[in-house]
């Protein structure tokens, strides 16, 4: 570590100690002219100027651009429709059939968006509760049974996807292996419901320790006499985790939920590298949907793709605002950990 | 042996196997397996040659095959182990008829054998084709990718911190109006992902002249909310009586800024920097949408490009996998401590 430091030191903290320095006499003068107001402005500008300018004024204007229509980039260049790319997007003759909706791509993905959410989040969830309670056990050795688990979380989704494309191949390993239990090969990524799961579980793969910590966490913060009391009295194992260990690991659960939902929503990078929204629409999500429209297909239609990413914004916030609030109450109880 | 079996069947409470023992083991056992084994077999794979990739099925680790020189043959002789009614011997390939491939014994190289193609299996030896991760530096695009990863990491991670804890510091030290309407901007803001604001934000970064260019990557990403948000929170627990003190002491507020607070906040910095470059290494679905001249990929945008071809070469794409992957598996093993507290604590990610 101190030879880290030592470089980091030299390379990054010294020039700009030097720096600070030299703009410790402009900013002196700074402050005599405009008083502590003046600093303020001073600290806050950079950060929020790129904020604006990034993130704020796009979020407004998103909502004319999904007003507009055409292949122009620039809004003053585009034609007002008014609502119509939202019509265009949610109208279908007969909404038991998607193939009849004018945009049926977007209901695919829609769909597509929906089923993923609601099987990964819920695989999700259960497999990093079962991996949170097992790390509590008192494990000897629990700092490498954590990296086992959440060695993938840092790797890349570009990474991610390769490395299963690799596994999934039709030369794969893992058809390898079945051949070799004398099974037959599977066409992992080229068959709809086999293509389907691979992107489910590699994400789950890819995600399951960064929720199982959070877990952990909470768990680790329930107080032990509380289990001491129970087995004192010869609770069964089962009773003292739905009368105990569930309910007071509800906070930190509920965050991971509404967390793991505002992911899975958001769905595109790991699946896209795997699959690329293949076989035909078989794992086309929405955000992949957005970027096609908008960005990558001959026909750009930037009002198309804005007024998709509303809708999807949309969920988002629905989703944002529960878990502040949930983060809120958590907070007056001080209970998540 | 006997400490290591005491250790393996050590159980819980000690009084005899429980279900929860078995499930245990299963469940730790399968995850080595599944959560290493991916990355164990992509790093084994990018040392194979491109004929042993397409083999099925597979083998575990990169063998070579062995050639040897025999006179008479201007090139190096794929060497074979024969085994036919005239017994079993080592034979080098001089070239293939359809199912019958003309062979010589290297020490007797005037007579040409005929030998049936089933009769015969190559000849190898463990060996690493290194090549796979030269190659595409010296020959490919991908020494430019890994330099413009390097400066978008870098220097996003830099601003980030600089102008992150520049807004904490003015938002946790300072009274003054619309404060709590900037916090509660930021706050609201803070799961806004960019795939909601795509189309908008190309147009801005289109109108300042930035596709294509690696500061068009940069500067979207560095206000992040999550940065302000961790780093006002930790700044809220350094005591103002600190600042007060240095105030008597005729220090300007850019130093107190410098001098003290931003020292004081080193722990919350170093979540945040270790955060920031994962984030940045990995970004994907921006520099995809932003850079589109080869010049200026990123690795990743560069590894997908290259997934993507008709023709997947995978020898080099698995060893540039590798490559991308090594500075993430860097950090993981020397701040993993940093990071799993600060995941635990704040729920960032």
């Amino acid at each position: 570590m101190t030879g880290v430091k030592g470089v980091l030191g030299a390379v990054v903290a010294a020039p700009l100690g030097w720096l600070a320095r030299l703009l410790d006499t402009p900013l002196r003068l700074w402050q005599r002219l405009a008083g502590q107001n003046g600093m303020v402005a001073f600290f806050l500008l950079p950060n929020m100027a790129i904020f604006t300018v990034f993130v704020l004024l796009p979020l407004v204007i998103n909502i004319a651009y999904s007003m507009t229509t055409g292949a122009a980039l620039f809004l003053p260049e585009r034609t007002y429709v008014g609502a119509a790319q939202f019509e265009r997007l949610l109208r279908c003759t007969d909404y038991t059939d998607l193939m009849t909706c004018q945009e049926d791509q977007f209901w695919i993905a829609l769909r597509n968006t929906g089923t993923f959410v609601v099987l990964q989040v819920s695989l999700l969830i259960v497999a990093a509760t079962i991996t949170a309670l097992i790390l509590n056990r008192a494990l000897r050795a629990l700092s490498f049974w954590r990296a086992v688990f959440f060695f993938p979380v840092l790797l890349s989704p570009v990474v991610v996807g390769l490395i299963w494309r690799w596994i999934l191949d039709r030369n794969g390993v893992l058809n390898a292996a079945l051949v070799g239990m004398g099974m037959d090969p599977v066409n992992w990524l080229l068959e709809r419901n086999y293509a389907f799961s691979a992107a489910i579980g590699v994400t789950i793969w890819a995600h399951l320790g960064f929720f199982a910590l959070i877990l952990l966490a909470g768990l680790q913060a329930i107080p032990r006499d509380l289990y001491e009391a129970a087995e004192m009295d010869g609770t069964r194992p089962a009773r003292v985790f739905w009368r105990i260990t569930l309910p007071l690991l509800m906070p930190n659960m509920l965050v991971v939920i509404v967390l793991a939902l505002i992911r899975a929503v958001q769905v595109f990078d790991e699946a896209y590298v795997l699959t690329g929204g293949g076989p035909g629409t078989a794992t086309l999500f929405l955000t992949q949907y957005i970027y096609e429209v908008g960005f990558a297909s001959l026909l750009k239609n930037p009002g198309l793709a804005a007024a998709a990413s509303i809708l999807m914004g949309g969920v988002l916030i629905v989703l944002t605002l529960l878990q502040l609030a949930l983060g809120k109450r958590n907070e007056r109880r001080g209970k998540l950990k | 042996m006997s400490r290591a079996i005491g250790f393996l069947t050590r159980r819980k409470g000690g009084t005899g196997w429980d279900w929860t023992d078995v499930f245990t083991f299963v469940w730790l056992g399968a995850a080595v397996f599944i959560m290493f084994g991916p990355a164990f077999w992509l790093v084994m794979s990018s040392f194979k040659s491109p004929a042993q990739l397409s083999e099925f099925p597979p083998t575990l680790l990169p063998y070579e095959a062995q050639t040897v020189e025999v006179a008479g043959y201007d090139r190096p002789l794929p060497l074979f182990s024969v085994t036919d009614e005239a017994g079993t011997r080592t034979l080098a390939e001089v070239r293939r008829v359809g199912t019958v491939a003309q062979m010589v014994d290297p020490e007797n190289p005037a007579e040409v054998q005929r030998i049936n193609i089933a009769n015969r299996t190559p000849v190898r030896a463990v060996g690493f084709s290194w090549g796979n991760y030269l190659d595409p530096f010296l020959r490919f695009d991908f020494l430019t990718y890994t330099k413009n990863s390097i400066f978008v990491t870098g220097v996003a991670t830099l601003i980030t911190l600089l102008t992150n804890s520049m807004a904490a510091f003015a938002l946790s030290k300072y009274e003054f109006r619309g404060r709590g309407f900037v916090v509660v901007l930021i706050i609201a803001t803070l799961m806004i992902p960019l795939s909601v604001i795509l189309v908008p934000l190309y147009s801005i970064v289109s109108g300042v002249g930035l596709i294509n260019s690696l500061w068009g990557v940069i500067l979207p990403t560095v206000a992040t909310p999550t940065g302000v948000f961790l780093l006002r929170q930790y700044m809220l627990t350094i005591p103002d009586e600190l600042l007060e003190a240095a105030r008597m002491d005729h220090a300007s507020e850019w130093q107190i800024y410098w001098r003290i607070v931003l020292p004081l906040t080193a722990p919350a910095l170093a979540v945040l920097a270790i955060f920031s470059v994962v984030w940045r290494w990995n970004d994907f679905l921006w520099p995809l949408i932003v850079l589109s001249r080869q010049e200026v990929y990123t690795l990743q945008v560069g590894l997908n490009a290259y997934a993507g071809e008709l023709n997947v070469q995978w020898h080099y794409l698995l060893a540039m996998t590798v490559i991308t992957m090594i500075p993430v598996v860097l950090v993981f093993i020397f701040l993993q401590r940093f990071i799993t507290a600060g995941i635990a604590g704040t729920g960032l990610k």
